[in-house]
């Protein structure tokens, strides 16, 4: 007999004598028609000590290149619509390549304002997933008609069928005595633009 | 070569030991209470926490009420998304298939995510044993491996160490592994994430494989899910060539939405963070992005023991969040080494008794009664398990167990005559008066003589009073009317 048919044989042995499971009702809070969204989404960005700003489509190539460095070697998606001159663009570069630059800028799938969360589904404009972990450095600009709400919202939008990254401020630790510390191996710094 | 749980005495003996290291004791009260008050600040957040809790261990129940189809579902979307599966009955047949597969890449090295199910299952000790390193990246599963330490609790495993115990084990015991601490590396808890950053980085840059478990696993899709703060994680997950997580077969979540549920739960009442840093979700290989080997291993080790039992089927729904570990008093004095056990505190004293049977093991058998049953540990679970009546069920089941052994417990003699005297009125009346008696000769009752003095080392026992009920009864009811 395999494991998997002695496991699933000492499965079906265990519950023989077991009920129909409950159905789950699950709570959802619907925002107050006048909750501002993205005043609460960036309000919970700064919370975890990332960067947060706001800016008009127009201000937004100034506000990204005041947002890196002067010299920054920066590494981007190859399908990225943002315009920044000198940029590094990802054409399968290796873990050291990342490792040797300084600041990634991507966009994001969607941001959740109770969480202060942005989520990438690694689709246009956000690379693949070891581009915004090695350079010490993350820049994501979000549109504001993609904050939602809340949790169950950011569901509504994404599926499984593929690698999601949810990113809640920057890499952080509490192993020691429990106070929280920021920067341990993903980006130290996260900067998040919100566009509109 | 690290520690290991094996040969731990039983919970009284290892409690005194601890109890009485102040240093422990200290750095304990501190930690567990920084953490409560962050957990209870942002669990008052959410208005409907206790509709949450129920979703959470409902949906865990229909998970686990249905385990084998969701299990078999599991499989095929997996294997359609790419990834092997594996099935191991034990602990040594997982290893040995994690082994298998670092040796047929030629590895002679691991990066390893933090991860209970590894821990479980002794994979660094049984992978040493091959000739392959397996290095923990988690900051506390590092500071417990660098001091050839054991974990103490599921979340932050060094809790029990303090800073300056922490730059003193990467000062010495660094260089021995890798890059050494700097030089002039201070207690600072900056300096010291610093450090390990720098430690870990070339190990992240040339692994060749990645080991995990995970946090989730969604029948529907197969996407499995690792929730994690520092980054270590998604750099494991990520560039390593090979990957394999090694996943508790209740990890198992129906379908892909129910994860809203979970994520809403385990930050709040884990790190007490509204969301933890990383989340990393994957299903199978995706051409062009991070491992393109990935294997699953589906481990059972005990969890359809548990799940046979029918009031403690109910710990499978765990999430891990340690949240019982930080309100517990007991574990808040005596910490996570004295459960003898990767799973610590109330948790792990319902859980290493389910998963290892009763009756075998005077360890195990203890640990169902390193408990108050002041019931904290049910109030905060995310998922509802009802600790309390669990450890009473196993405490039952222990006694069980060792019923009809040639020397019976002085418990079970107590018991025993208690229950000779209560089936008699006159038996009753006669104790009843000795009890009095001696009521009215003591004014505190500190010690009781013979077996009886083990039971009043660590508790008062009240004084009889002087007059029974029934006395009392007689006297005022009965003669006078």
């Amino acid at each position: 007999m395999t494991a998997r048919d002695e496991i699933l044989g000492r499965v079906r042995a265990a519950l023989a004598d077991a009920s129909e499971p409950p159905a789950a009702s699950v709570p959802r809070r619907t925002p107050e028609a006048d909750a501002d969204v993205v005043a609460l989404f960036c309000e919970r960005v700064a919370d975890y000590r990332a960067d947060v700003e706001r800016c008009s489509e127009a201000e937004l190539p100034e506000r990204l290149r005041a947002a890196l460095p002067e010299g920054a070697r920066v590494v981007v998606p190859t399908d990225l619509d943002l315009d920044l001159p000198g940029a590094v663009a990802d054409d399968a570069l290796s873990a050291a390549d990342l490792d040797a630059l300084d600041a990634v800028v991507t966009r994001a799938r969607l941001a959740i304002a109770e969480t202060g969360t942005i989520v990438l589904d690694h689709g246009p404009g956000q690379g693949r997933r070891a581009i915004t972990l090695v350079p010490d450095h993350h820049v994501c600009v979000v549109d504001a008609t993609q904050v939602v709400a809340d949790v169950p919202d950011a569901f509504d939008l994404i599926e499984g069928a593929g690698v999601l990254t949810w990113i809640s401020g920057p890499s952080a630790t509490s192993d020691i005595e429990l106070d929280r510390v920021e920067g341990v191996h993903g980006p130290r710094r996260l900067h998040v633009i919100v566009v509109g | 070569m690290t520690a290991t749980f094996v040969g731990m005495p039983a919970f009284p003996i290892a409690a005194r030991a601890a109890l009485a290291d102040t240093q422990l004791r200290h750095n304990l009260t501190h930690a567990t209470h920084t953490i409560r008050d962050k957990r209870a600040r942002v669990v008052g957040e959410v208005a409907d926490w206790e509709e949450l809790r129920q979703a959470g261990a409902d949906l865990k129940d229909a998970a686990l009420l249905d385990l084998a189809r969701h299990l078999e579902q599991l499989e095929e979307s997996l294997t359609s998304g790419g990834a092997v599966v594996h099935w191991a009955s034990d602990a040594a047949e997982a290893c040995r298939i994690v082994a298998d597969v670092a040796k047929a890449h030629g590895a002679d090295e691991v990066v390893k995510v933090k991860s209970m199910a590894t821990q479980e299952i002794g994979l660094n000790e049984a992978l040493a044993a091959e000739g392959i390193a397996a290095w923990e990246t988690d900051l506390a599963e590092l500071i417990v491996q660098l001091g050839d330490d054991l974990p103490s609790h599921i979340l932050v495993p060094a809790i029990h160490r303090n800073r300056a115990e922490i730059r003193e084990i990467f000062r010495s015991r660094m260089g021995a592994s890798g890059r050494p601490a700097p030089d002039d590396l201070t207690d600072d808890p900056v300096e010291l994430a610093n450090a390990a950053r720098l430690h870990l980085r070339e190990k992240f840059l040339r692994a060749k494989v990645g080991v995990s478990g995970a946090n989730f696993a969604v029948a529907e899709t197969g996407t499995l899910v690792v929730v994690e703060s520092e980054g270590n994680g998604r750099m494991c997950l990520t560039l390593p060539e090979v990957l394999v997580s090694v996943v508790g077969i209740e990890k198992v979540v129906p379908t892909f939405a129910d994860l809203d549920v979970f994520l809403r739960l385990l930050p709040r009442s884990s790190t007490g963070e509204r969301m933890n840093p990383y989340t990393s979700m994957w299903h199978g290989v995706t051409p062009g992005d991070g491992p393109q080997e990935v294997h699953v291993v589906l481990l059972d080790n005990g969890r359809t023991r548990a799940l046979a039992d029918r009031v403690g089927r109910q710990a499978l729904r765990c999430i891990r969040c340690s949240a019982c570990l930080n309100v517990c008093p007991v574990y808040e004095r005596v910490g996570g080494h004295a459960y003898g056990s990767v799973y610590p505190g109330p948790i792990g004293a319902i859980l290493n008794p389910l998963l290892r049977g009763v009756g075998d093991d005077a360890q195990v058998d203890s640990l169902p009664y390193a408990s108050t049953l002041c019931g904290a540990c049910y109030e905060v679970c995310p998922v509802k398990i009802d600790i309390p009546s669990v450890l009473v069920e196993l405490r039952a089941q222990v006694v069980d167990a060792r019923r009809g052994r040639r020397r019976p417990k002085a418990e079970a003699v107590a018991m025993r005559s208690a229950a000779w005297t209560f089936s008699d009125a006159r038996r009753l009346a006669r104790a009843e008066r000795g009890s009095g008696l001696i009521g009215r000769w003591l004014t505190r009752l500190a010690r009781l003589p013979g077996p009886g003095a083990r039971w009043t080392s660590a508790r008062d026992l009240p004084t009889p009073p002087r007059e029974s009920f029934r006395a009392w009864w007689r006297r005022t009811r009965e003669s006078g009317s």
